[in-house]
């Protein structure tokens, strides 16, 4: 394969040589180990190399887009330009068209673009693998069963437009979970970590000492309880919020939850009495992400137009007040509003409160319930952003200030905003992995919220 | 319709197989799939994404443990490579401990040529007729004053794929799918609403869009139409009073209940617990095969990959298992489970009945949904008028939106896209704010009536989620209009608190 910068320089020059207005070529490298366990036992693996070219040519005010997985040199890349420029000319004005961004004027890269792409493979895993029999060992010992999954990526992108610009940006992704249930399915729990090199040990520990909470099972009905939600379900909650209410032409189309009535957005409103910020930045320690825009493809809030742009910390929410929606170029423009691109983390604080860590706020609680993660969360109404879900892998009682048993999972409806809004304690952020989009949204700092009346629909039977 | 030319294709098979000589069982396959995303806002073009994923995997099972290996560069040499990785996956996981790994048996296919039904590729139709099909159908809805804003989504997709495995099996397929959607929003003082449409997606070309109806394709111009009148009615109705409703619930909602409380329990991985720490698990347990009352005694399941247009169907799976239609559910009785070979064989299957899927060349394959389907009551049977005639004080519900369901699969909640109060045997105008929430053996128990075969519409979905990494599929759920006795029926607004 030609390296990827070659690819860059070789669809730049087609599109000039073709006629094109504009071109953009963005280059992902990847690489990628894996191993999944379950039942003590491990069951699929796997190691893999990708590639993945997008083309962006523009002509006249059309715009157009291709990309294609596998190995593209230079005769399918020029072919994937031609291609796209044949389809811009025929392509209606495009409704984000804007001025590429300039050399001068994109993002200063933390990596040189002639560096080649860097690389993981299964050896990346030697450490959970190496742990891993140990563990299953001592799962059979204790009557229980041990299931999860490890993984690294790391993906390389470069970025070169007609406009001059060179970028490139290499972003390791990671995470380990590890579930543990009794032989007879009485209890569950779960860790995650997102990263490849966690103790597994201590991993395993919490699982048991959660398994231990588990012996006790305390049945109860549906209705409001005082929760703990640890970091692992706030990510979840609030990744709802990034997904599903961030959007600013969905905003003032009257569709999300911070669509004002009667048209336009709630944007300058206070939102929650309790200082949260909810942000995204790309140098945030922990937890950096790619600092400019890279997009292969428009869509209501990122354009292809914008690649390059620099991505700034963006407060969506900053003390309390509703601060930024999410805008392409043209978009923000259009709206009187300020360009806010897509960012790859989250980070929610509040001020100076600082509740410590979870076994700490379990200690200040006399009456409650303490959560381990939500699962299958979708919306039920995007006016309210009301999210119906369920709790998963241990919800536990707690009376004065301590763990006494397992009660029987729930589905809940709730509003991640109404939690914010609710909220009486708030921890010590942490990183933090979401169950459920944990895959998709894995750069998160987060704290555990105290909610004092949290919305159990219904008892689930499941364990 | 093949990834390849056959003469690269044999030099591929001939690399990967040469290199796996002595392992259990080895399989390489290669993969062309073409996906298209196109979206409209407001009649003007929003997204459009035309992508090509091309690559190859090879799967080892050797020293009892599973090895996989992936690469976009698709060369003889780098098909032995893969292989030589895979078997040293497997040979240090195997080192990891655990249980061995058995595929059950399969016959070889030999040389297998299959495709889809489908006139026309739509991933071959240029983006611009896409698009001005696209803008004039959500002008035609912007036109209707209730309209505030419209957008239209395209999905297409074709794969060409090639297996080839030691068993001597050498299959070439090609598939082509669609998903077309258009949604309507109004505003009003009290907030918002939105009217999509209900038409399935399915395994047919770009004639679904622009065919004769007679033909099977959708009446796209007659669900437009009706767009703004139900959506204006929306925007109007009163807000319904939670408790407990007998349901009338049509195919385009039900599908979906099917593929959450059904397909997914009935996956033999998830019911053993192979993915307790992601999907979940069931409650459809092993021990309760053949012995579990899933619903009532008018409840009849199968799984098939073989339904003409389903999205789940194919000629041979991507193990070399051939296509298989099998009962699931019989007189409401749990009698079957989906397989894929290691499951069949850990479980005491003679023949895994061909469940096994990957979403692209560089996933493993794993167990995925069959087609699940609902069976009817016969060309006699009730209508959904019918049914509805048989109901005192109950809801219609028409069309899938929000879904929700517990890890093993009791604990469900739904929304629709409208919903019809039913008051003595008639239709008495929408209602809003409604979620259904049952626990599935209740739900299931509690079905009085089947439609008949006129009711009975192939639903489904692009995009079922299972696996780690991440692996996403396919399929569809037939089924007719149901009656079912006493659901409970949440108000989304109160539990919002609102």
């Amino acid at each position: 394969m030609i390296p990827a910068q070659e690819v860059v320089e070789t669809g730049l020059g087609a599109a000039s040589k073709a006629g094109a207005d504009g071109c953009i070529v963005l280059v992902h490298e990847g690489s990628h180990a894996d191993v999944r366990f379950a039942l003590n036992t491990t069951t699929t693996n796997g190691v893999q190399r990708s590639r993945d070219v997008s083309v962006v040519v523009i002509a006249g005010d059309g715009v157009a887009t291709a990309s294609r997985a596998g190995v593209v040199g230079a005769d399918g890349v020029t072919e994937m330009v031609t291609d796209a420029l044949a389809d811009a000319r025929q392509s209606p004005p495009a409704e984000d068209a804007f001025a590429l961004v300039d050399a001068s004027d994109g993002a200063p890269g933390r990596r040189s673009f002639d560096q080649g792409p860097e690389e993981t493979d299964a050896s990346a895993l030697d450490d959970v693998l190496s742990s891993l029999s140990g563990a299953f060992e001592r799962a059979r010992a204790r009557d229980a069963v041990l299931a999860g999954f490890a993984e690294i990526d790391v993906g390389t992108l470069y970025l070169g437009s007609s406009t001059g610009l060179r970028l490139s940006h290499t972003q390791p992704t990671a995470a380990v979970n590890l579930v543990g249930r009794t032989a007879d399915g009485s209890g569950s729990a779960w860790v995650g970590v997102p990263s490849i090199d966690p103790s597994l040990e201590a991993m395993e520990d919490e699982i048991w000492r959660r398994l231990d909470w588990a012996k006790k099972q305390i049945a109860l009905d549906a209705g409001r309880y005082e929760v703990i939600l640890p970091p692992s379900g706030v990510v979840d909650m609030m990744a709802t919020i990034d997904y599903d209410a961030l959007g600013g032409q969905d905003t003032e189309d009257g569709r999300t939850v911070f669509s004002k009535e009667g048209g336009g957005t709630r944007i300058g409103e206070t939102i929650t009495s309790l200082p949260f910020t909810l942000y995204s930045d790309p140098d945030e320690g922990g937890v950096e992400c790619r600092p400019f825009v890279a997009a292969g493809a428009s869509s209501s809030e990122v354009s292809v137009f914008d690649n390059g742009l620099p991505c700034p910390r963006t407060d969506w929410l900053r003390d309390g007040v509703l601060a930024r929606l999410r805008y392409h170029r043209a978009g923000a423009a259009k709206s009187g509003a300020t360009m806010a691109p897509y960012i790859d983390n989250l980070i929610l604080r509040c001020g100076l409160h600082d509740g410590g860590s979870v076994d700490d706020m379990v200690a200040r609680t006399e009456n409650g319930l303490l959560l381990t993660c939500l699962w299958y969360i979708r919306t039920v109404d995007p006016a309210t952003l009301l999210m119906t879900g369920l709790t998963r892998d241990g919800v536990y009682v707690i009376q004065n200030g301590k763990v006494v048993g397992a009660a029987n999972n729930f589905r809940f409806n709730e509003s991640p905003v109404d939690l914010l809004v609710r909220a009486t304690e708030v921890g010590t952020p942490v990183r933090a992995l979401g169950r459920e989009f944990g895959e998709h949204l894995n750069r998160t700092i987060m704290p555990a919220l105290r909610i004092p009346d949290y919305n159990m629909s219904t008892v689930s039977q499941a364990s | 319709m093949s990834p390849l030319a056959a003469d690269e294709l044999g030099a591929l098979t001939e690399a990967a197989l040469d290199a796996a000589s002595g392992c259990q069982a080895a399989e390489i396959r290669v993969e062309r799939v073409r996906s298209q995303m196109l979206r409209l806002h407001d009649a003007q073009p929003e997204t459009k994404a035309d992508g090509t994923d091309f690559g190859m995997g090879v799967r080892v099972i050797d020293d009892g443990a599973v090895g996989f290996a992936a690469s976009v560069d698709v060369r003889p040499e780098e098909a032995a490579r893969l292989v030589r990785q895979a078997r040293e996956m497997a040979r240090v996981t195997s080192h990891a401990g655990g249980g061995r790994v058995e595929l059950a048996p399969e016959p070889a296919h030999r040389e297998v040529q299959w495709s889809s039904a489908f006139v026309v590729d739509p991933t071959s139709v240029p983006m611009a007729d896409k698009i001005a099909l696209l803008a004039e159908w959500s002008r035609r809805l912007d036109e209707r004053e209730v309209v505030a804003h419209t957008s239209a989504s395209l999905l297409t997709v074709s794969e060409e794929t090639y297996l080839a495995d030691l068993n001597g099996t050498r299959a070439t397929q090609q598939r082509v799918r669609l998903q077309c959607q258009l949604e309507a929003l109004a505003l009003s003082e009290s907030g918002f609403e939105t009217m999509r449409t209900i038409a399935p997606p399915v395994g047919r070309g770009w004639e679904y869009l622009t065919g004769a109806v007679a033909d099977g394709n959708w009446d796209w111009d007659a669900e437009i139409d009706r767009i703004p009148e139900l959506l204006a009615e929306k925007l109007g109705a009163r807000s319904v009073e939670a408790g407990t409703y007998d349901l009338v619930v049509d195919p385009s909602n039900l599908w979906l209940t099917i593929h959450e409380s059904i397909g997914h329990a009935t996956e033999l991985d998830r019911a053993v617990g192979y993915e307790a720490a992601y999907a979940g698990t069931s409650f459809a347990t092993f021990d309760k095969l053949n012995n579990l009352r899933y619903g009532s005694p008018v409840m009849h399941v199968t799984g098939d990959r073989t339904v003409k247009h389903g999205l789940a169907t194919v000629g041979i799976d991507d193990e070399g298992v051939a296509a298989q239609s099998f009962d699931l559910v019989r007189d409401g009785i749990l009698v079957g489970y989906q397989l894929d070979r290691a499951i069949a064989a850990a479980m005491g299957f003679v023949r895994s009945n061909g469940c096994a899927f990957a979403d692209s060349p560089m996933h493993v394959p794993i167990q995925r949904m069959a087609n699940v389907s609902l069976a009817h009551s016969g060309q006699n049977g009730p209508s959904t008028e019918d049914l509805i005639g048989g109901v005192d004080r109950g809801i219609y519900v028409v069309g899938d939106k929000s879904w929700s369901i517990d890890m093993q699969r009791y604990n469900f909640q739904f929304t629709g896209q409208r919903f019809y109060r039913i008051e003595n045997g008639k239709l008495a105008g929408q209602l809003k704010d409604v979620a259904y929430q049952a626990t599935t053996t209740d739900f299931w128990g509690a079905m009085e009536a089947v439609g008949g075969a006129s009711t009975w519409v192939l639903g489904g979905a692009f995009n079922c989620g299972k696996g780690q990494p991440g692996q996403i599929a396919p399929v569809s759920h037939g089924c007719p209009s149901v009656l079912v006795r006493g659901v409970n029926i949440l108000n989304a607004r109160a539990e919002a608190g609102r």
